[in-house]
């Protein structure tokens, strides 16, 4: 199994990747020259200060930024090798292979099985049984299934919030993507919570290529292999996470690392 | 007395007032610790903090006494009229009234063609006016790019939303009657009405769409949907309660105009129900106005004008009840 996910890697290089990649908000250039490469099953933590463009920087690997009218993009961006910012390329089949999870939970106000079923309906499948299997099958990998196996049918705005961010997950996972993008997940959890989608993150990502923005250096310190820092936006270091955590190349990273950022 | 001051303030929803009312407030435990440290200038800052608060309390009291009689102006206003309407028409309603056509000059007889002919001229307005008003709305909000294109439609529809009543009346006989040969007809009345009533149900559709967290977009496309399946999958469904609040101003607007269909679809007279959508009709607030000024016997048929009054209230009404039930429940499904 793992000498096959190495093959993969090796023949189509990194999953996914962005080549010297700028980003603007009208004349605001929130992201500089942006090039980050993310492995096959890997988790990369993004971390840096509040507005240093990571959340912009997430939003460009799945063009999620493209809802904003003002926005621009130069560089690029590679899946499998593939530029997603081609413009033959279908922005929709993009997002399926590349899933989001949103900062604040955001499961639609429908049921609990109708939000995992969402992603399969709209990417056009209608077997019944085959979407039930699947919302139970995505309901589990998120560790959710036990507990709400009974609710399947009532609202998922019933649901506590952690309980509504796996749901999003479940939801995300439904349509079987390659990569998950999380943008600061547990932001919005209580402890306990958050220990359970850290756990999850672990587990997924034997299947999946996770990138997680998080604010929390222990966060970033427990789930992610690799860990980019970003500042001001720019990307000011990226390594294994052992590595920026104890042996940062530069001062900038130590300074945040370590809590002394000014 | 000030514990219900502070309910009161939080109930209306002003929860960052309450520091200014509120004596157990901990912004002021401040003012407290300094009486221990300097007792000559204390003296000083609290009469000025007291004599502020009550000054505070005294403005907030009389403002919100204001804005609550405003508000109750309101329900007295329709408590009035419906008042007003029952005691001068009540005598009148009797079943025959309701079922039966009007005769001997329409002094005696019902309003039974009035009924279905406002009933169904509002419908049909409505049915037109929805879809059309929704697409724009959609479009506006989901689709257009803001631009000068943007900003001049929208000053197009502000501006619909201005015309006289009586000036959509002349543009439906000149367009629907003369033009499109439908002559004074049921459909050119309803299509009269759903021009009218467009500019409200664009408006309130916009609102919808605009209160329907992006958040939701988001998720949906992010799972692969494209604009129109997030659109009708996702935000309409979301954003069907305040659309249909839209559609029921549209209605109640509607059911009540006169100018707009005496030109168009209404007459003074015709015993029959409407056989087709070509056909000529009588309507309750056109027939309040035959009945008021042109009748043969005015004074006598008092009681007949208060009496489709009250008809044509408790239909409105009525619509507005139901569509309120109904949009509860759909708010109620989306919970
Ligand atoms: N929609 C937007 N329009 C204009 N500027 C934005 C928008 N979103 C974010 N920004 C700006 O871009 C910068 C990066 O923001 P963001 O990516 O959200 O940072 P982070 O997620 O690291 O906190 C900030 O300066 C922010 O003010
Ligand atoms: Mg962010």
């Amino acid at each position: 199994m793992n000498e096959k996910v190495k093959d993969k890697s090796k023949k189509n290089g990194f999953k996914m990747k962005s080549e010297n990649l700028d980003f603007f908000y009208g004349d605001f250039q929130a992201l500089h020259d942006i090039s980050l490469n993310f492995e096959s099953r890997q988790v990369t933590a993004l971390i840096g200060p509040s507005g240093c463009g990571k959340s912009t920087y997430l939003r460009c690997l799945n063009r999620m930024n493209d809802l904003i009218p003002i926005s621009r993009v130069k560089g690029k961006v590679l899946l499998d090798g593939e530029n997603i910012y081609d413009p033959s390329l279908d922005v929709v089949m993009l997002r399926r292979r590349v899933g989001m999870v949103f900062q604040k939970p955001n499961p639609f106000p429908k049921s609990v099985s109708e939000n995992v079923a969402y992603g399969l309906r709209v990417n056009g499948i209608k077997n019944k049984s085959f979407i039930r299997e699947r919302v139970e099958e995505s309901l589990e990998k998120a560790a959710l299934w036990e507990e709400v196996k009974d609710r399947l049918d009532d609202s998922a705005l019933g649901l506590s919030g952690g309980q509504q961010q796996r749901l999003c997950i479940a939801r995300a996972l439904a349509v079987e993507p390659d990569v998950l993008l999380m943008d600061e997940p547990a932001s919005a959890l209580d402890p306990i919570a958050t220990q359970k989608i850290e756990e999850l993150i672990h587990r997924l990502k034997k299947n999946y290529t996770i990138i997680i923005v998080t604010h929390s250096m222990q966060q970033a310190a427990r789930v992610s292999d690799r860990t980019a820092f970003f500042y001001m936006g720019k990307l000011i270091e990226e390594g294994e996470t052992d590595t920026i955590f104890t042996r940062p190349k530069l001062r900038q990273t130590e300074d945040y690392i370590t809590g002394r950022f000014g | 007395m000030m514990d219900g001051d502070k309910m009161e303030i939080t109930k209306n929803g002003f929860p960052d007032d309450r520091s200014e009312t509120g004596e157990k407030d901990p912004n002021q435990t401040g003012i407290k610790v300094m009486k221990t440290e300097c007792a000559d200038s204390e003296t000083e800052i609290q009469k000025a903090v007291k004599k502020l608060q009550s000054r505070r309390r005294f403005t907030q009291k009389f403002l919100f006494g204001l804005f609550r009689c405003a508000a109750l102006v309101n329900g007295l206003a329709l408590l009035i009229i419906v008042f007003f309407m029952l005691k001068n028409g009540i005598s009148a309603i009797t079943w025959e009234f309701l079922t039966d056509v009007p005769r001997e000059s329409m002094t005696k007889g019902g309003i039974l063609p009035c009924i279905v002919g406002t009933v169904l001229m509002s419908l049909g307005g409505i049915l037109v006016a929805m879809p059309i008003g929704v697409a724009s709305a959609v479009h506006l909000n989901e689709y257009a790019r803001p631009g000068k294109m943007l900003r001049i439609i929208r000053l197009g529809i502000n501006n619909l939303a201005g015309v006289p009543s009586v000036v959509f009346g002349l543009f439906g006989l000149a367009f629907f009657v003369t033009f499109l040969k439908m002559g004074v007809s049921l459909a050119a009345g309803a299509l009269t009405l759903g021009a009218l009533t467009l500019p409200v149900i664009i408006g309130s559709t916009e609102e919808a769409l605009k209160s329907v967290p992006n958040t939701y977009r988001e998720a949906s496309l992010g799972l692969g949907a494209s604009k129109w399946q997030t659109i009708y999958r996702v935000v309409l469904p979301a954003a069907m309660p305040g659309i249909l609040t839209g559609g029921i101003l549209g209605l109640s607007r509607a059911a009540g105009e006169t100018a707009p269909i005496m030109f168009t679809a209404a007459v003074f007279f015709t015993p029959d129900l409407p056989s087709s959508v070509f056909s000529e009709i009588m309507a309750l607030p056109y027939h309040i106005y035959v009945l008021a000024t042109a009748g043969t016997n005015i004074e006598a048929t008092r009681p007949l004008q208060y009496g489709t009054s009250l008809v044509l209230i408790s239909l409105v009404l009525g619509m507005n009840l139901v569509a309120i039930i109904w949009r509860s429940r759909l708010r109620r499904k989306l919970k």
